[in-house]
């Protein structure tokens, strides 16, 4: 039974978007309070607009205002709501075809899950804060609004800001799991092809030149050869320049790995300089329980041992 | 299609959630196996495409390191959609036109249980004013089949969406070397792809106007089976009507996201390579409320 590691791992990035002049009008709509929409080359009003018509791909340009009030076309009740959505309780999901437009708007319906039916009359609810963005209108509600409001809309929005967040229950694998496992106890273990016999460290479950598994396992002694190096002469977090990454191969393995060398004085690392691995005290299963690697003191691997790997 | 191409062999893997293995893990196995039946390697295959999304896997690239599964080496001619395996599987036929290529390995993979699929599959959804409310993807199905009921549709109800884990691979060849790989190739008589507009709003989601395009320009008609990819069951009933289904043997499926498509592919040859259907239409869907359509028709010899 392989011991499965288990990590939280989260990607998390904040989109910045143009917007263009009709989405951008129907956004300047929604900070004022109102609706837009744009006439499709069919003369149906789409909202929220399009900037191409659905059908035939036109250009489409001719502004219309909309009522804030409107009819449900279809819904769904949200029993589970996720992260991110307009409630945190059950709510309701509709598409509200407005006043004035022919096609549906997707957005939450504030009406107890007895009340909601297609058909439905409701209006818009607006946040107290409103930016230029689709969460400007908070939800509609049942009942008439206010109507439609006529005049100019104000300087449509240019860009939109949408942070996205996506949560995972992160396992690495059963090779990477054992590697790791390996790690914590202060060992280095790679596998080995099958079919080519090369050695990959840290292991990947398959060799990526030949396709095949690789479950033979071998454990490495941790010293190593520097292929090739950078010295960084700008500050990075935790890190004092200048301070050395370099690419070693580990004695036995076919592929190179990054390490930080230290305990030595950057000028004097060089290519087929002997390395070897500095533990940290408390070793967890994961990469940073080895420190750095610092020189062994070894003679220095004539260059055909690493020539390869350059 | 000037040149006649032939899924000559195939294997998938499913199971609610991989505990261990990761999706390199996971898919080799899945390509050994369809490689093997035809006694393939890597080597021997003109092109590969994948089929898979890296929201997913939460890594950017992860598409490329699932080439680990397949040998990359000496460097191989590739492709990869970020969308169901049965895209890339199209893109294969139309790569198989060329001369010289003979052979194409598709293969989709994905891993959904280690995150929030309802919530993942928003990021396809359109950024401006729809994506930024997180709609889930099981609403937006609720969506359609309400309005399926309003319709007078008898329609069951929305279970939560089919979140399961799984891999496949199928092979695919032209003529003289199909024949010679395989006694039962399952040809593909004709494929197409169909999409309609993003905003939900403006679409009917009653019905499938890309099914029905995509099936007419595939040539969907004389069938005695229908394998189609149904991430919601109410979809099922859509879906029969657009591709005039009527008495045909019609088996639908889930699968995995970014999996399930393809391995309608998989088990419409199975069934076709062993006798059980003659000529089935093999179907895949992509997006909110079957908002892409893939239709292709697979055929044994005659």
């Amino acid at each position: 039974m392989t011991d499965v590691l288990v990590a939280d791992h989260a990607i998390e990035y904040t989109y910045t978007r143009s917007t263009g002049p009709i989405i951008g009008a129907f956004l300047a709509g929604l900070r004022d309070k109102r609706f837009v929409g744009v006439r499709a080359s069919d003369g149906r009003v789409l909202v929220p607009p399009a900037e191409y018509d659905p059908v035939t791909s036109d250009d489409l340009t001719e502004l219309v205002d909309v009522a804030d009030t409107g009819v449900v076309t279809t819904w769904t009740w949200n029993d589970d709501p996720v992260a991110g959505q307009p409630f945190d309780r059950p709510f309701a999901w509709a598409l509200v075809k407005l006043d004035g437009a022919d096609t549906g708007l997707l957005a939450a319906v504030d009406v107890p899950r007895d009340e909601m039916r297609t058909g439905l009359r409701v209006h818009a609810r607006w946040a107290d804060e409103r930016v230029g963005a689709i969460t400007d209108l908070a939800c509609f509600t049942a009942g008439e609004g206010e109507g439609v409001t006529q005049g100019t809309v104000g300087e449509p929005v240019a860009i939109v800001e949408t942070p996205i967040r996506l949560d995972f229950s992160y396992t690495p694998g059963v090779a990477a799991s054992r590697f790791l496992r390996s790690v914590e106890k202060g060992e280095i273990v790679g596998q080995r092809c099958p079919k080519c016999q090369k050695v990959y460290v840290p292991p990947r479950g398959a060799c990526s030149m030949c396709g095949v598994a690789t479950d033979e396992e071998l454990t490495l002694s941790g010293k190593g050869t520097v292929t090739t190096f950078c010295i960084t002469n700008v500050p990075s977090p935790g890190l004092d320049p200048p301070y050395v990454t370099a690419w070693i191969r580990l004695d036995g393995a076919d592929i190179t790995s990054m390490f930080l060398i230290q305990e030595c004085d950057p000028k004097d690392v060089r290519l087929g300089m002997r390395v070897e691995p500095v533990w940290a005290e408390d070793k967890q299963p994961n990469i940073g329980s080895i420190k750095y690697y610092r020189p062994s003191g070894e003679p220095d691997a004539p260059y055909d041992d690493y020539k390869e790997y350059i | 299609m000037r040149r006649d191409v032939a899924i000559v062999s195939w294997a998938s893997f499913e199971t609610p959630s991989e505990p261990a293995r990761n999706e390199v893990e996971m898919l080799l196995p899945v390509i050994q196996e369809a490689l093997g039946k035809v006694g393939l390697s890597q080597r021997d295959i003109g092109f590969t495409v994948s089929g898979s999304s890296d929201y997913l896997q939460g890594f950017p690239f992860a598409f490329v390191g699932a080439l680990d599964a397949v040998g990359a080496w000496p460097p191989i001619r590739e492709s990869h959609v970020e969308m169901d395996g049965a895209f890339a599987l199209y893109e294969a036929v139309n790569v198989l036109q060329e001369e010289g290529i003979d052979t194409a390995l598709v293969y989709a993979f994905a891993r959904p249980s280690r995150g929030e699929l309802d919530r993942t599959l928003t990021l396809q959804l359109d950024p401006y004013v729809v994506a930024p409310l997180w709609p889930d993807a099981r609403s937006l199905a609720g969506l359609q089949a309400q309005a399926l009921k309003d319709k007078g549709v008898d329609v069951p109800d929305v279970p939560p969406t089919h979140v399961a884990d799984g891999a496949v691979a199928v092979v695919l060849a032209v003529g003289d070397r199909a024949r010679a790989l395989t006694g039962n190739p399952v040809w593909i008589r004709g494929i197409d792809h169909r999409i309609e507009p993003p905003a939900l709003g403006v679409r009917d989601l009653t019905v499938s106007p890309s099914t029905e395009t995509a099936a007419k320009v595939a040539g969907a008609s004389g069938l005695d089976a229908a394998y189609l990819h149904v991430p919601y069951p109410h979809q099922e009933l859509v879906l029969r009507h657009a591709l005039g289904l009527n008495g045909q043997t019609v088996d639908a499926a889930a699968g995995p996201t970014m999996v399930g498509g393809l391995e309608r592919f998989a088990a419409a040859a199975a069934a076709i390579s062993a006798g059980r259907a003659k000529r089935a239409v093999a179907h895949a869907t992509s997006g909110p409320c079957l908002q892409q359509n893939l239709v292709a028709v697979l055929e044994g010899a005659s």
